[in-house]
């Protein structure tokens, strides 16, 4: 059996990888790929902890968190289509009316 | 043992290669597959922990579902053509290249340093193992002890979808096709109608002219 910190080790890779998009990319929907990234390295890390600690919580936890994850696709890409359609481009630099 | 091991590396690499494709890869198609492809390997790892339930529910909602959503909003938009991104600074890129170094270390430490995670799962056995991660049992708790959350849940998708709808809707008011269409051919008939009526005016102009010219004979 592998041990738990392996899958979090991984986990947290994972993760850094996820916050290295947000911070690079300036493509909105490769920022939101990498927020997918990032809720999914937090979904291993709670099965790995379920299996740990032999409950099922952890992986109800993480249905929950999927659930979230759609909610947020769904609102987040359609608000990348609203500002599509009045700027014609999804580059993060080029949406700054309200930095004043 | 090691058998388990040497698989583990070689997914976790796999899964680790799939994430740095995502996020280097110019065009956003390429991205999206990669990320799917990430998506899957962590599905097996799900399986690997005895969580056989998440796992399906991990191809079928996030490789699946999410990832075309993703998929035609790439496409609907043209985001795969998009010119490559400004450049960022370079105090910016360091700065924050420092940070997620800080970051994976940081966690790697509490990982590392903290005592249940490197003490040996919990065995569990017998009918326990046999229902552990099914569906059945998994539903069993969602609708028992996570009832409000579950409720919580449906009314925020409930919420996403309205706000979704909303998002994209267009501003102008509704065109009435229909109503445009009929019109259009009402006006046509009426010129083809005062057509017909001006020839047969003119028709009925010249044969009157040429009985009087007779009469006149």
């Amino acid at each position: 059996m592998i041990p738990t910190s392996y899958y979090l080790i991984l986990s947290a890779i994972l993760f850094s990888m996820g916050v290295l998009g947000v911070l690079f990319r300036r493509n909105a929907i490769i920022i939101f790929m990498s927020v997918e990234l990032m809720l999914n390295a937090g979904n291993l890390a709670f099965v790995a902890f379920s299996r740990q600690f032999g409950s099922l919580d952890g992986q109800t936890f993480v249905f929950f968190v999927m659930t979230v994850a759609a909610a947020e696709v769904a609102v987040g890409l359609a608000l990348i289509v609203a500002i599509f359609r009045n700027k014609q481009s999804i580059n993060i630099d080029e949406i700054h009316e309200l930095k004043g | 043992m090691t058998a388990q091991i040497i698989l583990f590396v070689i997914l976790g690499a796999i899964a680790i290669a799939a994430a740095a494709g995502m996020l280097l890869s110019r065009n956003a198609v390429y991205s999206a597959v990669f990320l799917i492809m990430n998506f899957a390997v962590v599905a097996v790892f799900y399986l690997m922990l005895g969580a056989p339930f998440i796992a399906m529910v991990q191809v079928a909602v996030y490789a699946g579902a999410i990832m075309v959503l993703f998929m035609f909003v790439v496409m609907l938009l043209g985001a795969e053509r998009l010119k490559a991104a400004t450049d960022v600074s370079m105090t910016y890129r360091a700065t924050a290249g420092v940070l997620v170094a800080l970051l994976l270390v940081v966690g790697g430490a509490a990982v590392l340093l903290s005592v249940d995670a490197s003490a040996p799962p919990v065995e569990i056995s017998g009918e326990a193992a046999e229902a552990y991660g099914s569906p059945a049992s998994i539903g069993e708790l969602m609708f028992s002890k996570y009832v409000l959350p579950i409720q919580a849940v449906a009314f925020l998708l409930l919420a996403a979808m309205i706000g979704a709808v909303v998002l994209t809707k267009d501003d102008k008011p509704p065109v009435n096709v229909r109503a445009m269409q009929v019109a259009r051919r009402g006006a046509q008939r009426k010129a083809a109608l005062e057509k017909q009526l001006a020839e047969a005016q003119a028709a009925r102009s010249d044969t009157e002219t040429s009985e009087t010219t007779e009469a006149a004979a």
